[in-house]
């Protein structure tokens, strides 16, 4: 089982202190939701914890291995990550995209081996694409493009998946669609990590929560430790109100 | 569908190279030909078609072949369909350098100084446009490549401007219209060898460029060095187009063209539209090149002027294509 851990991160953009002293640590099987307001630095966070954003100082690793240590292909293969607003900028069919995310496992020449394909097959069907698998990806609608481009991250069956807004721009359905597919995602094991803004949706999928504030960690912990209305005022700089029903628990924030 | 395509343009390639060998102010029969380069006593039709045509028509394949796989390596890259080598300033660079070479006398002194420069000027300018973008998104490098081209087009417009006398002046426009005629085994010699060893550079980035139609973020993610593939196109760019550029002169369009016409029949897929895109870009260049040896109406008519009167009207119907796309 492959945890990620943050130690110490410090990231500045322009002089800008944008992450300080982060540390944090992603377990497999956990779901976990990170919140804070627009410019608090969750996307940066995310692109450390992939190694695709080089901390100034600190260190991230995976199984005790430090990310830049790992072949590119390797860290491709193991941990997935999807930028907010993906696109594809050929109109390129479905299931060609949905194999790209299998690039890093390809042999050194020649097509997709059967083997290969067999897993695309399978992720298709996972995301409900199988009747879209020859359609032009810029030819979906918001939810059929958010259903493809996470089929694109989980078939090559990543150890880490990290997804910025994944729900940005769905309409209640597709979202929960989508929130869901992560947590089911993370009970088979994966360590899947998601930046977003739909605290109702973080509070109904997510198991933990890492709340951001001005580059730095305000509160990390069980997602029940998280959402109390203290934190979130503090969090947002505005009142909230949580609610619980039977139904769940849901966020009011009051101005 | 795919190998019917390759083995279409290829033959579609060997048939207008054959007739290359056959066209031109003398007409041969294939039979005329044959008989010729197995007769053994040297004839004149045998020294025609070994050391005037075949040059030329090699010429064309590799030109042709080299412009329109960095085009279509350019467009994978940047993700933008008007990408093509002149938009870097890889075949202005070129130009200037060639004309910089013409310029000072040198080309006069030694045949392959305008060529030796031409590539020099693009590896400069390729380099520059990189240098320029390091650290920048692809947008970086299409404005530093067109800022470079700018100033390469200064250049030669100064060289024109102070050129030392009319015959100078002269000999610099028309080596920048683009031409085959009168080139020569020196030529194939001077050029072959940059233009496979672009091409090369160009085909290794394949599967990297499919990655990067998710974009560079993705691409990242899913292992693809984004740098080093940017260096490995640039770099091809500059050889092959350089070395095309440095005997032919500036023929622009057909990087452009090319990739467009194949990527449809190749699902869009970039790593799939190089090899197509080399075969059109061949088939542009000799056809082209067989056309200007047909027309007779005055002087030469120049191969870089004929494809820019054909590529010019594409460009304008890509462009009205691409506003109605993106306005849907």
């Amino acid at each position: 089982m492959t945890s990620l851990d943050l130690d110490r991160i410090v990231v500045q953009r322009e002089g800008r202190t944008v992450l300080q002293n982060l540390t944090l640590s992603f377990a497999p099987g956990a779901l976990t939701a990170v919140i804070g307001p627009n410019g608090a630095g969750k996307s940066t966070l995310l692109a450390v914890a992939a190694g695709l954003l080089k901390p100034k100082e600190g260190r991230v690793t995976l199984d005790g291995r430090a990310l830049h240590d790992l072949h590119r292909r390797d860290l491709a293969r193991r941990r997935a990550y999807l930028p907010q607003f993906p696109k594809v900028d050929w109109p390129l069919s479905v299931e060609r995209v949905v194999a790209l995310g299998l690039t890093p496992s390809l042999p050194a020449f020649g097509g997709l081996p059967a083997a290969l394909q067999a897993r695309v097959q399978t992720a298709l069907e996972a995301h409900d694409l199988l009747a879209l698998r020859e359609r032009p990806v810029t030819a979906l609608s918001g939810g059929e493009l958010s259903r493809t481009m996470l089929a694109r991250a989980v078939v090559g069956d990543p150890e880490v998946l990290l997804v910025d807004e994944p729900t940005a721009g769905l309409d209640p359905r597709h979202a929960i669609d989508a929130a869901r597919r992560l947590r089911a995602r993370a009970d088979r094991g994966c360590a899947v990590v998601m930046a977003i803004h739909d605290l109702d949706l973080a509070l109904r999928f997510a198991d933990r929560v890492v709340a951001v504030k001005d580059g730095a960690v305000l509160a990390a912990g069980a997602a029940e430790e998280i959402f109390t209305e203290r934190l979130i005022s503090r969090l947002y700089d505005v009142q909230a109100r949580l609610t619980r029903d039977e139904m769940g628990g849901a966020i009011r924030f009051i101005d | 569908m795919r190998l019917t395509l390759l083995i279409g343009l290829a033959a579609l390639a060997a048939v207008l190279a054959v007739a290359s060998l056959l066209a031109g102010e003398v007409w041969f029969s294939p039979g005329q030909v044959l008989r010729a380069l197995t007769s053994s006593p040297p004839n004149l039709t045998r020294l025609v078609v070994l050391d005037i045509r075949l040059p030329r028509t090699l010429l064309a394949l590799m030109i042709g072949a080299i412009l329109g796989l960095s085009g279509a390596a350019l467009q994978g890259l940047l993700r933008n369909p008007l990408a093509e080598p002149g938009l870097l300033g890889v075949s202005s660079g070129a130009s200037l350098g060639a004309v910089i070479a013409i310029y000072y006398g040198f080309a006069g002194v030694v045949g392959w100084a305008a060529p030796v420069f031409a590539l020099t000027g693009a590896l400069i300018t390729a380099g520059a446009a990189l240098l320029l973008s390091r650290g920048g998104a692809t947008l970086a490098l299409i404005l530093a490549g067109a800022a470079i081209s700018a100033i390469a087009a200064a250049g030669i417009e100064l060289a024109l401007n102070f050129a030392p006398s009319p015959y100078a002046a002269y000999q610099i426009t028309t080596w920048l219209m683009g031409s085959l005629a009168d080139r020569n085994w020196d030529h194939v010699r001077l050029a072959a060898p940059f233009i496979v060893a672009g091409g090369v550079l160009l085909l290794l980035s394949a599967r990297a460029l499919d990655v990067l139609a998710l974009g560079e973020t993705q691409a990242e993610s899913l292992g693809v060095d984004v740098g080093r593939t940017r260096l490995l196109i640039l770099f091809g760019t500059a050889l092959g187009v350089g070395g095309a550029t440095a005997v032919a002169g500036a023929i622009g369009f057909v990087g452009l063209v090319a990739p467009h016409l194949v990527r449809p029949l190749v699902g869009h897929r970039p790593s799939r539209v190089l090899v197509p895109a080399a075969l059109v870009g061949a088939v542009i260049v000799l056809l082209a090149d067989i056309i200007t040896r047909l027309v007779h109406i005055g002087p030469e008519l120049k191969l870089g002027v004929l494809i820019s009167l054909i590529g010019a009207p594409f460009f304008l119907w890509l462009v009205l294509h691409v506003q109605r796309r993106t306005a849907a």
